[in-house]
């Protein structure tokens, strides 16, 4: 396997491909706009289908279609284009379609959309939040393997850094993980034989009439509650004896780990936790990491989203402070000022000092 | 609404034996029809009497099973009164959101080439929530059948305006009748998609008769044909009587459907391949002498 | 009384029938009229009276799938009193 440059737009899709991947459709929209490029590019040449939909309803809408026939398929977009998808998230969850959706955010504002969403009813989807390219090839191929495991959509939390920062990373082609069987995907075969298919959020059952909502969406719930105990993930450096853990997500910790790195060579006693998987959040991972800190410090480009989710889990055993804050450029395109280590170092270093952190 | 029917036959032929019909006649007999088509897995259904809508499905599974597409079939349903047919439809189906349907076959079009796509869907599903959902996947030219079951109104609402109900329609937001100048105009679907490119065949059907049930079935007969032939998007109208909605006696809704959707959703061919017609072209031929 | 002959002839799921007599004009020989009686849901339903012709319009245009359709192999006759 060679180790090729590539930016994470690209390698991302690459690697989408090698999982399995043969439809795609999107909207442009920056920052997301060259994962539509490149699945332009590169599905045809392995017989697979990206289509250019119109809008991002009808590109939802055509994943959900491709998906519904067993095939491997995405869609993805920007916080704006993924909030006019948010209805066909909820309900995709609720007709069970293993769904991959690459958000390529402008920032990290859009936490609450990816972690809550903004579809209606009770849902949850798998958020997977890389820190850099490398990882965003992983966890690509991880969110088809959990989508098909859970029949569950999953999305994948990137940004402006992680869609344009070239690395240079290996694509895993072989030894995919085998696919769970998709016998409830409609081929059309069963038409007639009484047993045919009807692949539907309402929990509707063939030759009955009407619907029974509560127990069809209580089955989700103990679904989505197998999910959070056992797809949690999550990644910590440096926190047995800190008396400040940052918690950091996606590209912010990226930044966050080289700080506390420097820091750790100044004697600094600092840790960092990164959460992974954004929904479910690593809950116990996280206080576990945290027992007797002094202070948990929140490290994210936003006007505190995460920090909710740092509480949660923290429950006032220590002091949970931000540390991060809006920080844009421009554009809005998310790369702002508090993109810069020394800017990220000194904010870590006023909470070690138990200073309040300007956000 | 002029006819009767009912009393004319009741004073007529009062003297007449009622002929049991209960069961097949014990009589040599060939059976020519049967309750319900193959593909309906059984005949219950809570659609209200009248209604159009069980008539236009019957239609649709016919023609599959026809068509020898039974076991090939993928139907992707909109959200509408028709949806309770899911349930009973004997066809592999995806329930889409409202309005979302043709994007959805589109997908699995793409995926599965040589599977017959269609979407069923209601004017408030089609040409309110997702008009631009079928208008772009008949530019594309997507290789499905779009089948629009058109009745002027959100019947599952109980009978509120949509975008093809007709000027001076009586519904329950539009209560004095739909008013051009403060409501606007109804939309020709059929027109606006015939026009386009992609589109090979496109019929406004109606079953307010048995006429016009024949000649719809063959509409969907041409549409599936086509698609089959992959030569694009196919479309289908097929108006069908709300009498709930249009707030209208059941006998009444056939007249009804002719004499005020029909009059303006004129029924006939729009385009079969090189062939374009219009709605006002239709009426013109089939109403000569106007509304 | 004058002779009236059936062609065809059709069975009616009563029961099902939710009374919205649409197969009444719809019957070319208009050998269908409502019944005075009601079926299970409170409604009257189609009767057949001689001379159906077992043409099916009745079950084309019914929404309820109420009809099965005969065509006899021998006509049947009925005396009728007009």
């Amino acid at each position: 396997m060679t180790r090729r440059l590539m930016e994470g737009s690209e390698a991302m899709v690459e690697a989408a491909i090698a999982a399995g991947c043969r439809f795609f459709a999107g909207y442009p929209m920056t920052p997301f706009t060259e994962v539509l490029e490149h699945f332009a590019a590169k599905l045809p040449e392995v017989g697979g289908v990206c289509i250019n939909a119109e809008s991002e309803l009808e590109a939802v809408g055509m994943a959900w279609g491709a998906l519904a026939t067993g095939a491997r398929a995405a869609t993805g977009s920007t916080g704006q284009g993924l909030a006019l998808m948010q209805e066909s998230f909820s309900e995709m969850t609720r007709a069970e379609l293993p769904l991959v959706v690459f958000h390529m955010a402008r920032g990290q504002g859009d936490y609450f959309q990816a972690t809550r969403g903004g579809g209606h009813g009770d849902y949850r989807h798998i958020v997977l939040a890389p820190e850099n390219v490398h990882e965003g090839v992983a966890l690509t191929q991880l969110a088809f393997e959990l989508a098909d495991r859970w029949r569950n959509p999953v999305q994948i939390y990137g940004d402006y850094l992680l869609a344009h920062t070239a690395e240079a990373v290996v694509i895993p082609t072989s030894d995919q993980p085998e696919r769970p069987p998709k016998d409830w995907a409609v081929d059309g075969s069963l038409g007639g034989s009484g047993r045919s298919r009807n692949l539907n959020p309402l929990g509707m059952e063939k030759g009955t009439k009407g619907i029974e909502p509560e127990p069809f969406w209580k089955r989700l719930q103990a679904k989505h509650d197998e999910i959070a105990k056992t797809e949690t993930r999550c990644d910590t450096e440096s926190t047995d004896d800190a008396d400040v853990v940052v918690v950091a997500f996606g590209s912010m910790a990226r930044f966050a780990r080289h700080a506390v790195r420097e820091l750790r060579k100044d004697g600094a006693r600092v840790g960092l936790v990164r959460p992974i998987t954004l929904w479910p959040f690593p809950t116990d991972a996280l206080a576990e990491a945290c027992e007797g800190v002094k202070r948990v410090a929140v490290l994210e480009q936003n006007g505190g989203q995460m920090i909710d989710d740092v509480r949660l889990s923290i429950l006032g055993r220590a002091p949970v402070d931000p540390i991060g804050g809006i920080s844009s450029d421009a554009a809005g395109f998310g790369i702002g000022p508090i993109f810069n280590p020394d800017n990220v170092r000194e904010r870590i270093r006023g909470a070690l000092e138990g200073r309040e952190v300007a956000a | 609404m002029s006819r009767d029917p009912l009393r004319v036959i009741q004073t007529s032929v009062t003297q007449s034996p009622v002929i049991k019909t209960d069961q097949p006649p014990s009589e040599p007999a060939k059976q020519k029809g049967r309750f319900r088509p193959a593909l309906l897995l059984h005949e219950d259904h809570d659609l209200c009497p009248g209604c159009g809508e069980p008539i236009a499905i019957r239609l649709m599974l016919e023609v599959i099973e026809e068509l020898g597409q039974a076991q090939n079939s993928i139907g992707v349903i909109g959200i509408g009164c028709y949806t309770a047919f899911t349930s009973s439809m004997d066809v592999d189906l995806v329930q889409a959101l409202h309005g979302r349907a043709p994007s959805v076959a589109t997908g699995a079009k793409r995926m599965r080439p040589d599977s017959l796509i269609f979407t069923l869907q209601g004017d408030g599903d089609m040409v309110n929530e997702g008009l631009q959902e079928v208008i772009h996947t008949a530019a594309r030219g997507e290789s499905v059948t779009c089948i629009l079951l058109n009745n002027g109104v959100f019947g599952e609402t109980g009978g509120h305006m949509t975008a093809t109900t007709v000027l001076g329609q009586r519904t329950k937001n539009s209560i004095e009748g739909r008013d051009a100048d403060y409501h606007g105009y109804p939309i020709l679907i059929g027109d606006l998609l015939a026009q386009l490119g992609g589109t090979v065949y496109a019929a406004r059907g109606s079953v307010h008769d048995a006429a016009g049930v024949v000649k719809t079935k063959n509409m969907l007969r041409r549409a599936f044909e086509s698609q089959l032939e992959g030569g694009g998007f196919s479309f289908v109208e097929i108006l069908t009587m709300c009498p709930t909605g249009w707030f209208v006696p059941t006998a009444e809704g056939p007249g009804y459907l002719d004499n005020v959707l029909g009059a303006v959703h004129a029924t006939g061919e729009l385009k079969n391949h090189e062939r374009l017609v219009t709605t006002a072209q239709l009426l013109a031929e089939t109403r000569p002498s106007g509304p | 009384m004058r002779t009236v002959e059936s062609r065809g002839t059709i069975t009616v799921a009563v029961d099902r029938c939710k009374g919205c007599e649409l197969c009444i004009p719809a019957c070319p020989p208009q050998v269908l009229r409502m019944s005075t009686d009601r079926n299970e849901l409170g409604v009257p339903y189609p009767e057949l009276l001689p001379g159906c012709t077992g043409c099916g319009a009745c079950l084309l245009v019914c929404p309820d799938f109420c009809f099965e359709i005969y065509q006899y192999e021998t006509p049947v006759e009925y005396e009728v009193n007009v």
